[in-house]
């Protein structure tokens, strides 16, 4: 109980007080006058805000509110004598507005805390070399800040001196420490593990990373869903409606009572004071407070703990669309693959033993920084020295030729092979293959792809296990690439050779293939594919760390650049879907049941604040549900 | 001109949502947002008329819930 406010302690023991004095009122045998004004002590302590509330808005021609019906119900049971019910119903509806507003206020507290990733002081450099704290919005462009170990990187900068690792958990949502030394961007929200760093800042503190995060989860909530719209307007008519059967409700039967002769069946054995009481009922569920605050709630808490996970979602009406995917789209390159040559396998030919192809290869290339060169001296577990090579001739586009060990080597592409009237093999593998000759003749190949992600087809497979009924890969590269990577990854359907606007008639095809309530998300790496992330339902850019284009285009970012975050958020948005339904379901069951049993007589005022308080405080408990993503966040 | 302001005392959500309405059907609001949980009122106006609108914003605000308190 600690955790309470002090308006909240206020109420907590006006609650009590109001309790004990009820109790007190209901045992004293006091008669007469006597018995109604010792009510009017409790009902006083528990109610005057209440009243007073509903007169002034009334004053301010507001009436309909929550405070407005509450007086009217308790005034109206006071005048037909029912002097204990009203105490109680107002007893009973301040528990249940306490027990909402704490709800509410740990909800906000938890959202708070999920956002509780900005830095607020910097450690800027002063000219003589010292360093004083700064509010990190007073940090110019070019000024140097000092990130001490333990201390969260304070704004976007390149790092001048020292080495660390970062902790990036709070932009990615796993703590995978990042190496940094000199040159290498810091951004600002990861936590300085080790060493100390000079960081030269690149971006006022407005534009830093976490700043960006911050709006974007803020603002996400302006953008509503689909049954945030239906609420609000549900509200707008339900409260009145209401309201008036609560009017009809009194004034008719009470009008035939009064008229007619003789009563007919239905009014049989009521007096107009039950009509009344009847009305009352109604008015006390005729506020709408469950949905309006719970289904909001819901939103916020899926898109907060999606960001914990870091995944942002621009709007709740994208979290929506996301729960009922039924087309996901992906992008090849760098989406489920690496994006990185790797060296799959060495086909050696004669005497060539495989290191031996390998190694020749990797010590001719060793002086060229092609993505192929590159992959050659990463897959040859030899050291390459540069005293075993000797005249490099580079031919553009077809390969390298150097002297190695005194041997000729030539390593390129079959343009290479036919230029020296070598006769190549293919190779059933597909990839990429870069051919090798020793003295004039054919030693061999190596076969060289883009490997798919670690986590690519365990993503696949989730995400098919999570409702999306069809997976489509687009990809530039070749059939066979295209299809083997497919059939690795267990992926429905692919398109290759594709060109860019390729891909956005096919998006747009796959838009017309899909069922008019399925949505179609695609997912790209958000810098070559802006206007498929804007043609598809729903755009999910990935590896969006630091960058900029990719955050501005799609309308889901995911931090990091793992395939099984596209599962993950799936996951989320089902998960605060399935609680907007329930609490829907369980809001309109429990008013509507109430307000028909209440209609005859069958409900007492007791199951009508229930139905009010009762019903908003569960729905709220439900909705912090949505905030709960520790169970998204193992790793697959 | 898209400005944010931050409520206090805002208590009842179906206020924060009439708030929403109303102030949406101001002549010169593009848009406005009323969150009852972020207690924070976002306001997208007429750059000329912007103070005017917004004191119009806060003159509602009071009408529908006294206590809140608008930040400007």
């Amino acid at each position: 109980m600690h955790h309470f406010s002090k308006a909240q302690q206020t109420m907590l023991y006006r609650i009590v007080f109001a309790a004990v004095a009820l109790i007190a009122a209901k045992l004293l045998p006091l008669q007469g006058v006597w018995a109604p004004l010792s009510y009017l002590l409790p009902y006083a302590v528990i109610g005057w805000d209440v009243l007073f509330r509903a007169i002034r808005n009334i004053a301010n021609r507001q009436v309909f509110d929550e405070n407005f019906l509450m007086a009217l119900a308790t005034v109206g049971a006071f005048s037909t004598n029912e002097y204990a019910e009203a105490v109680f119903v107002m007893l009973f509806y301040q528990i249940g507005e306490l027990f909402q507003d704490y709800a509410v206020g740990k909800s906000r507290a938890s959202i708070a805390s999920l956002m509780d990733i900005r830095p607020d002081s910097a450690n800027l450099e002063q000219a003589d070399g010292s360093f004083r704290p700064v509010d990190p919005e007073e940090v110019a462009v070019g000024a140097v800040v000092i990130v001490k170990p333990g201390e969260r990187v304070p704004l976007d900068g390149v790092v001048l001196e020292g080495h660390s690792a970062l902790d990036t958990a709070a932009l990615t949502g796993e703590s995978v420490p990042r190496d940094v030394g000199p040159g290498d961007t810091c951004l600002s929200g990861c936590v300085n593990q080790s060493g100390l760093l000079r960081i030269r800042v690149t971006r006022p503190c407005s534009e830093s990373t976490v700043s960006k995060i911050l709006d974007l989860v803020e603002n996400a909530s302006e953008k509503k869903a689909a049954s945030e719209n239906f609420i609000t307007r549900f509200a707008r008519y339900y409260t009145p409606c209401v309201v008036v059967a609560a009017a009809a409700l009194f004034l008719i039967p009470s009008a035939l009572l009064t008229v007619l002769p003789q009563t007919p069946a239905f009014l049989a054995g009521t007096v107009w004071t039950d009509w009344l009481h009847r009305a009352l009922l109604f008015l006390v569920i005729s506020c709408p407070c469950a949905l309006v605050i719970s289904v909001p709630l819901s939103f916020f808490g899926g898109i907060g703990g999606a960001s914990k996970c870091g995944i942002l979602i621009k709007g709740s009406n994208y979290l929506e669309a996301l729960a009922k995917a039924e087309t996901v789209v992906f992008d090849k390159t760098g989406t489920l693959t690496k994006g990185t040559f790797t060296v799959t396998a060495i086909h050696p030919e004669g005497s060539f033993s495989p290191e031996q192809l390998l190694e020749y290869a990797a010590l001719a290339e060793q002086f060229s920084d092609h993505p192929i060169s590159v992959s050659l001296r990463s897959a040859c577990p030899v050291v390459p020295e540069p005293g075993r090579v000797s005249g490099v001739e580079e031919i553009a586009g077809h390969g390298v030729c150097a002297a190695v060990d005194g041997r000729k080597v030539c390593v390129g592409n079959s343009r290479l092979m036919e230029r020296q009237n070598v006769n190549w093999l293919p190779c059933e593998l597909p990839g990429t293959l870069v051919h090798v000759t020793v003295d004039g003749f054919y030693a061999g190949h190596i076969v060289i792809s883009d490997l798919p992600k670690d986590d690519a087809r365990a993503a696949i497979a989730d995400l098919k296990a999570s409702g999306v009924h069809r997976t489509v890969m687009l990809t530039g590269d070749a059939e066979a690439v295209a299809k083997a990577v497919a059939a690795e990854l267990g992926i429905d359907e692919y398109h290759a050779e594709l060109l860019p606007s390729d891909k956005v008639d096919w998006t747009e095809k796959l838009l017309a293939g899909k069922s008019p309530k399925g949505k179609l998300a695609f997912v790209g790496d958000g810098i070559n594919d802006a206007p498929v992330l804007t043609r598809a339902d729903i755009g999910i850019a990935m590896g969006a760390l630091g960058s900029d284009a990719a955050i501005e285009a799609a309308d889901i970012v995911l931090m990091d650049d793992k395939p099984s975050k596209i599962a993950t958020a799936m996951r989320i948005s089902r998960k605060t879907v399935r609680i907007v339904r329930q609490n829907i379901t369980l809001a309109l069951v429990v008013k509507f049941g109430v307000l028909a049993l209440g209609a005859f007589g069958l409900a007492s005022m007791w199951a009508a604040v229930f139905a009010d308080v009762g019903v908003a405080f569960l729905a709220i408990l439900n909705a912090t549900r949505c905030l709960h993503v520790a169970e998204f966040r193992r790793e697959p | 001109m898209k400005k944010r302001f931050q409520l206090t005392n805002l208590d009842c959500a179906n206020c924060a949502a009439k708030m929403e309405t109303a102030i949406r059907k101001l002549d010169g609001v593009q848009s406005a947002t009323v969150s009852f949980l972020t207690q924070k009122m976002t306001v997208e106006a007429d750059e000329a008329r912007f103070d005017e609108i917004m004191a119009e914003a806060v003159r509602i605000c009071k009408k529908i819930e006294p206590d809140c308190v608008v930040h400007l």
